[in-house]
């Protein structure tokens, strides 16, 4: 009796093996670390490395370590003030064209790595970083599209040589378009038709007036915000990387949201500004007969070719109402600094065909001014009726007007900005390109680095107390068999080390509470066994047998216990959101490897104790 | 060692009067601040922002006010968070908000007045986001109690699921009622606390029911009071030392699991020793107050066992 057949064992050897093995990656800590690599992302060539090292050790800031991984090439130090002492000294000397960003990297030797096997990777709240949602703003985007569909229908009509009354939108996702004759309708219907397949059209006569509406269907507007939203991720990963920022997290949300996960920024403030801000560009002529502006702001008696709009430094300019380029033709753009007046500047590049045509403008207006207009998007909420509603306003701000010195082509720049800070920023938007669609923080939480290792301290504390107690208690209450527990308990904390390790999930701040939660509990399992066995021996059962019974009774009480709060970590991990589903994670691994440990676990050693032929006096229980 | 030399016979239910009178008592002051006064909720569900800073000495809050009145955030409140050199601001969504850089402007307002002013913590959460997270907690608990109501109804029979839902409403409703009266803030961990302890709390009522199903079968001539209750003392010493070590590990979490996770520890401490009490009395006195007897429990294939139970059949 009480004897386990070898198989059990070899399967308790071969997971408690592979849990120590996977979950040993964790106890190698980790190194700070610089990550370079070229704008293209590839690392440094061999000299550069060389020469870095190199320029370091004389610095005064010696590398630990050093090695290419994944298109990075990674330099290690052994503190984190050497680290940042170096950032400042590589960037200063790489210049731009590469990116240096601080990282944590893990010590994880060679032969581990190979077997895939890694350390546990810590949440935002416990190393510290930033973590928006920004949210695509889909009205903004029906607008667009519905304007997007007049455009194009007009442009249509006029080439297929049909005449047509108006083009404007209809009522919500509509575009509708009116004919003084039936026969110009059906030609129109035809012609769009064949262009735009996936529009529903109707046809309406009212007034004398044939009509020809364009419905936009759900299903497209579903397909366009998914497009949008994919667009924006890919513009968000240029910025992301332009901010020189180690693993970053740029991940879908359901139909409209993005997640964006910066781990290690220190300056959300202006990871903020890259990230939030819709930019563009428009660049247009100068009225040059009201230069400079002298009228009432309040009431500019203007032709209707004319706009009025304002500088920076608050004076008036009047710009003609034609846009001579937007900034969406820019295909590169880059800080710099003035050589004549030490200013800073931003230098563009324009595509070729953009470029062709700005020079053909410019050079018609050689000696006028051009005034560079900056469009940001800035949305608000605002309280209506106690409901909370999005307001967007456009800023619109001339933020240079300078001479046409010579006709512009493909390459050219702006001078005239406030700072080297602008510039870098102006630059970074432009090149990055402007947004499909305009994007809300709807909600930022950013964790300081000291306040992420304390959390991280201040938690491992909590599991090291919590079990220790627990392990104390075990073996002063259930002597041999709390001994057997406890190695059960240990098991189980490398095991659930080990899970989280191999799937990579995200450990947070209240997935090691769960951990410590799990701790408390897995006991259970082998109170119940043991509160059992004990019961059988009061009611006179030999101790085999005792053993025995008490194991086989427990079994369906722990696991129902154990189902139930099963079925509530899955309604957490469901419903929850980053940091709750980390506890929904560790809880329901815990409670998983818990039932393994401390039912097939504990039974092995107990059998192996007290099991067999052997005669026992008494169970130390 | 062992709590109890010899299994004990204490009369639980006799005293279920008791039970009743305290768990309404509680439950009228806790539904009662909660209809007062509700839950003190954190910018997770209300929307808002809170920027937590950290300063090198004991900080001066009355100076910090002033510094936020003068930045036009006079509707702030500061308090300190865990030691005197931290201090949190909390701002509430505004009429007209710039929700996303009130952070920055608090943050910029404090260093321009004391540059050693430390970034801690910015949670912007805006007013939608929190309502949806609102939603998906209230529907979150929903589904838990679903689920578990299910479960429990076809593992062992409705009166118990009735049982064992009632004793859950009841801890949720008692935890919800302690935050309200404590006023202390109720976030998304506090939440997480309330579902796990909706977890714990039916991981104990259900090792009772289990018991309970046990002797019905195999104590044939007792009725059901005396059967729930020599089951209730039979599983007695398992609940108290299962509460215990859970209490232990919570209460390390704390007292040294820092300021952030305080709220959590708390909601679970409360939940277990709330747990443990209703699964002693609030589950199984409802089952029994629905009228279970052994017969509901009769696991189908054992037809033999029933044969011989026959007489004692109504």
């Amino acid at each position: 009796m009480n004897r386990y057949p070898l198989w059990k064992y070899l399967i308790l050897i071969v997971a408690i093996s592979l849990g120590a093995l996977y979950a040993l990656p964790n106890l190698f800590g980790e190194d700070p670390t610089l990550q370079i690599s070229t704008a293209e992302g590839d690392p440094p060539d061999q000299e550069t490395q060389q020469s870095l090292l190199r320029f370091l050790e004389e610095q005064g800031v010696p590398a630990i370590g050093a090695e290419t991984r994944e298109g990075q090439y990674l330099i290690r130090f052994d503190s984190v003030d050497h680290q940042m002492d170096a950032a400042d000294l590589v960037s200063a000397k790489l210049g731009r064209g590469y990116t240096a960003a601080m990282t944590l990297t893990p010590r994880t030797p060679a032969w581990l790595r190979a077997l895939g096997a890694e350390p546990m990777y810590l949440g935002l709240d416990l190393r510290g970083g930033v973590h928006f949602l920004l949210e695509v703003d889909v009205n903004a985007l029906r607008e667009q599209t519905v304007e997007r569909h007049v455009n194009d229908f007009r442009t249509l009509l006029r080439q297929g040589r049909i005449r047509y009354g108006q083009v404007e939108p209809y009522e919500d996702l509509a575009v509708r378009v009116s004919f003084r004759e039936a026969p110009a309708r059906d030609e129109a219907l035809r012609l769009l038709q064949e262009d735009f397949g996936d529009l529903e059209f109707d046809r309406d006569e009212a007034d004398g007036n044939y009509y020809l509406i364009a419905r936009i269907t759900q299903d497209d507007l579903d397909e366009i915000v998914q497009f949008s939203v994919n667009q924006n991720i890919t513009t968000l990963r240029n910025r992301v990387d332009e901010l020189g920022v180690a693993e970053p997290v740029i991940q879908r949300q359901g139909a409209e949201r993005i997640v964006v996960q910066l781990p290690g920024v220190q300056d959300p403030a202006r990871a903020k500004e890259i990230l939030g801000a819709t930019a563009t560009l428009e660049f247009r002529l100068v009225d040059m007969e009201r230069y400079p502006f002298t009228g009432d702001p309040e009431a500019p008696r203007l032709p209707p070719a004319a706009e009025l709009f304002q500088e920076r430094d608050g004076n008036y300019v009047v710009l003609q109402r034609d846009v001579m380029m937007t900034g969406d033709r820019i295909v590169h753009a880059a800080s710099g600094i003035d050589q004549e007046t030490g200013g800073p500047q931003v230098n563009i590049r324009l595509s070729g065909a953009a470029g062709r045509q700005f020079n053909r403008i410019t050079r018609e207006h050689v000696g006028d001014l051009m005034a560079v207009v900056f469009i940001e998007r800035q949305s608000e909420m605002v309280l209506v009726n106690d409901e909370p509603q999005r307001e967007v306003t456009e800023v619109r701000e001339v933020i240079s007007v300078a001479n046409i010195r010579e006709p512009l082509g493909a390459s050219f720049r702006i001078t005239g900005l406030d700072s080297t800070q602008e510039a870098r920023n102006l630059a970074l938007l432009l090149r990055a390109g402007a947004l499909a669609a305009p994007i809300d923080i709807v909600e930022e939480r950013t964790i300081g680095p000291s306040l992420g290792a304390e959390n991280v301290r201040q938690g491992f504390l909590a599991v090291v107390i919590g079990f220790a107690l627990v392990v104390v208690f075990m073996a002063f209450y259930y002597r041999v068999f709390g001994l057997v527990a406890n190695l059960a308990l240990i098991t189980n904390l490398v095991l659930i080390v080990a899970v989280l390790s191999l799937l990579q999930a995200t450990l947070t701040l209240p997935g090691i509470a769960g951990i410590v939660l799990t701790v408390g509990m897995a006991v259970d399992a082998n109170v119940l066994i043991f509160q059992r066995i004990r019961e059988e021996l009061h009611a006179g059962s030999s101790i085999q047998r005792a053993i025995d019974q008490g194991y086989g009774k427990a079994l369906s009480t722990i696991a129902d216990a154990n189902v139930t709060t099963l079925i509530a970590a899955v309604v957490l991990f469901v419903f929850g959101t980053g940091p709750v589903q980390g506890f929904a994670v560790t809880l329901s691994i815990g409670l998983v490897t818990s039932m393994f440990t401390a039912i097939l676990g504990t039974r092995a050693v107990i059998n192996l104790i007290y099991g067999g032929n052997k005669r026992v006096a008494e169970l130390k229980i | 060692m062992e709590l109890f030399k010899r299994e004990p016979r204490i009369d639980f239910l006799g005293k279920r009067r008791l039970g009743v009178v305290l768990s309404a008592l509680l439950l009228l002051a806790s539904i009662g601040s909660l209809a007062m006064q509700g839950l003190n909720l954190g910018i997770d569900f209300t929307g808002g922002t809170v920027v937590e800073v950290g300063y090198p000495e004991a900080a001066d809050l009355g100076r910090i006010d002033g510094v936020l009145e003068d930045a036009g955030y006079g509707d702030a409140v500061t308090q300190f968070f865990g030691t005197q050199r931290d201090v949190m601001i909390r701002v509430p969504p505004r009429d007209v908000d710039e929700s996303a850089v009130i952070s920055e402007e608090v943050l910029a307002a404090l260093q321009a007045d004391s540059p050693d002013a430390e970034l801690r913590r910015v949670e912007f959460v805006g007013p939608q986001v929190g309502r949806e997270l609102t939603e998906q907690g209230l529907l979150a608990m929903l589904y838990a109690l679903g689920g578990i109501l299910v479960y429990v109804a076809f593992r062992f029979e409705y009166r118990f699921a009735i049982g064992s839902v009632a004793a859950l409403l009841h801890d949720v409703i008692l935890v919800l009622g302690f935050f309200s009266i404590t006023r202390m803030q109720f976030d998304l961990t506090v939440l997480a606390a309330v579902l796990a302890i909706i977890g714990y709390s039916l991981n104990d009522t259900i090792v009772v029911f289990d018991r309970i199903r046990e002797n019905f079968l195999k104590l044939r001539k007792a009725g059901p009071r005396e059967v729930m209750n020599i089951s209730i003392n039979q599983t007695l010493s398992r609940t108290l030392i299962t509460s215990f070590t859970t209490l232990l590990v919570v209460g390390s979490l704390m007292l040294v699991g820092g300021e952030l996770i305080r709220g959590f520890a708390t909601a679970l401490l409360v939940g277990v020793l709330i747990g443990t009490y209703s699964s002693i009395y609030v589950a199984s006195a409802s089952a029994l107050a629905l009228g279970v007897t052994k017969y509901d429990l009769l696991p189908p294939e054992k037809e033999e066992d029933q044969g011989e139970g026959q007489e004692e059949r109504p």
